[in-house]
């Protein structure tokens, strides 16, 4: 063999670099610096925050590459795009751009509401979401080299990841005590793949990198979600929406390295300003959720 | 019993403790100064570089890491870890570690898209097989300079495209390091050969 490019194992690979790490949303290359500036393992280039794309309401489609290309140029992180769920034509976009990671996200206006991308054919690795164990492995069985649990994208309320992020852990948790006789029934109740469960049951983990995403505002959040499981943090709305973004960023970073230690918690929490704002998860009707894009 | 540091920052550390644990290395994750007590070896693994180094700073460990380098206790860094062990490293912000005599630029092969696999010869891990050692590179670090003291252990292929015959792998003493990640590898003689080094050294190191 010479050299192979954009195999499975180099796919998975990258999104193994970024655990532990934050991965922060930014709409323009001076937000990229701040970002990396803080600490931020990657950047996700975007034209709107989650908060704002529900503000303005109306279609919400990948962001002009011009956007993007300026982020690529200002930073040495890897950097993330978003395309809409089932959009292929975006995703090959995205690719001939060079993005080092696409986030198959919904968070954009779905392109297609039976069909997520078929990404085993990209050079270039997707993250994905998903709210539970079976909704993964869906993922993973396309193709997904990371997943992310979706949470409530945009309002700053933690309630929906952590739901999302415990259901997955409950799922493998389930996996691991079945005999391995009822594995396929198990598939067909996850409406999963067997192979990806199989693989999950025997790591004890999905065999991805998984972050959580979708409400996280402050250190504390971004260090309960890695108490919870998650192997490092998708900060969005949250930063670039509160009252002093740089400090905020670079606390949430140093919380994610030191989850489990509550008095460097404590520390990196104090004197940030105001979070943003946040609407309640709870608050929001069925038409404006979008952790349910997707299936 | 063998204990091995892991800078466990950020990154894939993790990965590490796998294999060392499966080689029955005592492993510790290492966060803090004080984490670097008693140690016999310390790997710095892969993630971000800028990341690592901001952290570094952030939780006041650049000092403590070059009295660890200045003891002559064995290191190891993969990729980012490679990075801030280096003397010069191109286009970043932060101070290095210098431990090795050596030029490197940062994500030189291209971006994600052109990350690779492919097959090395390793001699000096050699276990009187031939087997090629598989390695994974992800947004790698180019040696682009290799001081007279230093020994190349591995170059890419001739057929590796435009870096083709770079140094990928090297050593400066009881310091190791590798622009790809052994820690993806389903094979562990990399890691065995840094338990190699830390067992002929034989001491531990304890910080003043």
């Amino acid at each position: 063999m010479a050299v192979e490019t954009g195999t499975i194992t180099v796919k998975r690979g990258l999104a193994q670099m970024l655990k532990g790490g934050v991965i922060m949303d930014v709409v323009t290359p001076e937000q990229a610096k701040i970002a990396e500036d803080a600490g931020a393992c990657a950047v996700m280039a975007l034209e709107r925050v989650p908060a704002d794309i529900r503000a303005a309401g109306g279609v919400a489609r990948m962001a002009d590459p011009e956007i993007i290309a300026r982020i690529m140029d200002t930073v040495s992180i890897p950097v993330m795009a978003k395309c809409r769920i089932g959009h292929f034509v975006e995703a090959q976009v995205l690719q001939a751009l060079g993005v080092d990671y696409l986030d198959e996200s919904e968070v954009l206006t779905p392109a297609d509401e039976a069909h997520h991308i078929n990404k085993h054919p990209f050079k270039i690795p997707f993250v994905c979401g998903c709210r539970d164990l079976g909704e993964a492995l869906r993922r993973i069985g396309e193709g997904a080299a990371m997943i992310r649990t979706k949470g409530e994208a945009g309002t700053g309320d933690i309630v929906e990841a952590v739901r999302h992020m415990r259901a997955v852990w409950d799922g493998i948790r389930r996996l691991q005590s079945l005999p391995e006789d009822e594995l396929p029934a198990e598939a067909k109740t996850l409406n999963a793949p067997l192979e990806p469960l199989k693989e999950t049951r025997e790591l004890g983990r999905l065999p991805v990198v998984n972050f959580a995403a979708g409400g996280i505002a402050t250190p504390a959040d971004a260090a309960l979600m890695m108490q919870l499981g998650a192997d490092g943090v998708f900060v969005g709305s949250g930063i670039y929406k509160s009252d002093d973004p740089a400090p905020r960023a670079h606390a949430i970073v140093r919380a994610v390295t030191n989850y489990n230690d509550p008095a460097i918690l404590a520390e990196v929490s104090r004197g940030l300003g105001e979070p943003m704002k946040g609407l309640a998860a709870k608050g929001l009707s069925q038409e404006e959720l979008l952790a349910t894009r997707g299936w | 019993m063998t204990t091995i540091g892991v800078l466990s920052l950020q990154g894939d550390f993790v990965e590490h403790q796998a294999v060392l644990r499966r080689l029955s290395a005592d492993v510790r994750q290492v966060r803090t100064p004080d984490g670097l007590r008693d140690l016999d070896g310390l790997i710095m693994p892969g993630g971000e570089s800028t990341t690592l180094c901001r952290l570094i700073q952030d939780f006041n460990l650049y000092d403590p890491l070059r009295a660890v380098i200045k003891s002559g206790l064995p290191v190891w860094g993969t990729c980012a870890g490679l990075i801030i062990l280096a003397q010069r490293a191109i286009d970043l912000d932060f101070p290095t570690l210098g431990a090795l005599d050596i030029t490197v630029r940062r994500n030189a092969y291209g971006r994600q898209v052109d990350s690779f696999e492919t097959n090395l010869s390793i001699p000096a891990i050699a276990d009187g097989s031939s087997r090629p050692f598989h390695s994974v590179f992800i947004r790698a670090p180019v040696i682009e300079e290799v001081g007279a003291g230093v020994e190349v252990l591995a170059h890419l292929p001739a057929d590796a495209g435009p870096a083709a015959t770079s140094t990928v792998a090297l050593r400066q003493g009881p310091f190791i390091a590798t622009t790809f990640h052994p820690e993806l590898a389903d094979d562990d003689r990399f890691h065995r050969y840094f338990l190699d080094i830390v067992r002929q050294q034989g001491r531990g190191y304890t910080p003043k």
